[in-house]
């Protein structure tokens, strides 16, 4: 049965619209120790309504990648689309959402106000602000919250803040950049759930940094695996698990066998250094 | 209440060593006296008079605290001989040079963190300004602000603002420079405008050291419009105050205009330090 689902969810990734493009993607920077490349030739191809997880140590250029795609790094060759048009265009037509990651709340803003700020920067009225705020606080389960400010929250309940913030006004696309590194794996396996709960209802296409297997194997239908020096794509795994996912589903031996293969893909790109 | 030992101890010190030094600078005034007059003195007649004499080296704590009675409460505040009209003067002159000096620093700051020129380039000058001595540059502010026309509380004014501005552009260029990359580009995400910027995450971010600054922004304006009292001539203020008594040898009248003068800083700072805890209360950040 399980695999029957694999090959029907293998089967409908042709079908989805194009969101997210890049080809021969080059990004070098100038140090003082030289040039570094922080992403090689880097082709991908992300459908609507995928989860993307990058994966790979430090220095891979999976966090380049995002930033790339969020117009705040420029890259040196290749194109990038976002939405068929450049990042910078993308951007400006408020197309992504961004979770950094800290939380990055302002400490002299209630989370109301903070989960408020981008729809003031854009211009929302008052009412329709409120409006938001409100649902988006339902959405990641903190509702009752608007009124608090930052300190008097958890690191795991500020980190739910600044995706609401991210969610807030309408991007089809949310970039995550490690929202959850730095909190304990309790937590974050609560969050991880109430991810997947968030991305089944709002059908959002989110790509998310991270280094833990465990988390990129059990969010991700899509999984990109990373290399560092110079940082590059070394394996791009179509994810067989089904869209609904318990966390028990981490003992299935589909989980084991995609972990297992992201594993082999990390070793490879480790290889020669 | 808890504060009230330790600062009764503090004060009491103070009071035990300035009554000492009082007897040791003016005891050989009081001895020559005696000398010349053939008296020979027993120790507590010699400490007793070296506590109660018109020009002391050092007034003794209660004849300036009487000279402060007589000078601030016996006195019409609106009289010439009431040290509350000549600490109003200067106040006012600190707290319009104090008013000039923060938008001058704030506005410098802000020219700073904005415009590329101007952060290569205005730094080393207002360091620069701070290392000629106020009172080498204090009269001739007044003199060229008088060739044309303009006397009165400004000229004082103006060398207030020139100490005070320092510390707001020096604290507001760290403020505003505060938030890290990563808010930097969440902003960017948002495509928010410079302007939107600064309201919304440099100003606030930057409050603390605002008030900060603002503090040590006062206090060095109080000093600024003490020295612009001394080379004018002054009629009135704390600093004129303190000319005519050194002229006189009061030293009685010196040290009661000092003391007016730190009571005055004190009260200026706290006043900042009240709007500061009001603000960041409000903001959420205290």
């Amino acid at each position: 049965m399980m695999t029957e689902q694999a090959a029907a969810s293998a089967a409908s990734v042709p079908q989805t619209p194009t969101v997210i493009s890049a080809q021969g993607l080059n990004l070098v920077y100038e140090t003082s120790d030289g040039p570094v490349q922080a992403l090689k030739d880097v082709d991908l191809k992300i459908g609507k309504g995928d989860f993307v997880s990058f994966i790979g140590p430090s220095g891979c250029g999976k966090t380049t990648f995002l930033r790339v795609m969020a117009d705040l790094e420029t890259p040196t060759s290749g194109t990038v689309l976002v939405n068929g048009v450049p990042p910078e265009v993308a951007r400006k037509a408020r197309a992504y959402g961004y979770v950094f990651q800290a939380a990055g709340l302002y400490p002299w803003r209630t989370i109301g106000g903070n989960i408020r700020l981008p729809l003031e920067i854009m211009g929302y009225s008052k009412p329709e602000q409120a409006e938001r705020v409100q649902r988006v606080l339902e959405l990641v389960e903190l509702a009752g919250f608007e009124k608090k400010y930052p300190w008097q929250l958890s690191g795991g309940m500020q980190q739910r803040a600044s995706i609401a913030r991210a969610l807030a006004f309408d991007a089809d696309i949310l970039l995550m950049d490690e929202p959850f590194g730095a909190l304990d794996e309790i937590v974050r396996d609560h969050l991880n759930e109430q991810l997947l709960a968030l991305w089944a209802r709002t059908e959002k296409t989110i790509c998310f940094v991270t280094h833990s297997i465990p988390e990129a194997v059990y969010l991700s239908t899509k999984i990109v695996v990373m290399s560092p020096r110079p940082g590059r794509i070394t394996d791009v795994i179509e994810s067989p698990l089904p869209k609904e996912r318990p966390l028990e589903i981490r003992d299935s031996p589909e989980f084991l066998e995609i972990a297992h293969r992201v594993r082999e893909g990390l070793r490879a790109g480790h290889a020669y250094d | 209440m808890k504060n009230v030992i330790p600062v009764l101890t503090v004060v009491l010190a103070i009071l035990v060593i300035w009554y000492g030094s009082a007897v040791m600078l003016n005891k050989q005034w009081v001895l020559d006296q005696a000398a010349r007059q053939d008296r020979v003195l027993t120790t507590p007649e010699l400490i007793a008079e070296t506590w109660a004499q018109d020009k002391p080296k050092l007034p003794a704590p209660h004849q300036v605290a009487l000279e402060l009675w007589d000078t601030v409460a016996m006195k019409k505040p609106t009289s010439k001989r009431s040290l509350v009209y000549h600490a109003w003067v200067t106040m006012s002159a600190t707290v319009l040079g104090f008013g000039l000096g923060t938008l001058l620093g704030f506005a410098l700051a802000v020219g700073i963190v904005y415009n590329r020129v101007m952060d290569k380039s205005v730094m080393p000058w207002v360091i620069a300004s701070q290392t000629i001595p106020i009172l080498a540059i204090a009269p001739m502010i007044i003199v060229v602000l008088n060739a044309i026309g303009i006397s009165g509380l400004l000229p004082k004014a103006m060398i207030s603002m020139y100490l005070s501005f320092f510390p707001v552009v020096v604290g507001m260029v760290k403020g505003l420079r505060s938030p890290d990359a990563m808010q930097l580009d969440q902003m960017r995400t948002w495509s928010a405008t410079r302007a939107q910027e600064f309201w919304r995450l440099r100003l606030p971010a930057s409050m603390p050291y605002l008030f900060a600054s603002m503090k040590i922004a006062m206090a060095a304006s109080l000093v600024g419009a003490i020295v612009g009292e001394l080379p004018t001539g002054a009629v009135a203020g704390l600093g004129a105050r303190l000319l005519a008594g050194s002229y006189y040898g009061q030293t009685i009248q010196i040290w009661s205009a000092l003391l007016m003068a730190a009571a005055l800083a004190a009260a200026l700072v706290g006043l900042i330090g009240l709007i500061q805890r009001i603000t960041l209360k409000r903001m959420g950040m205290a």
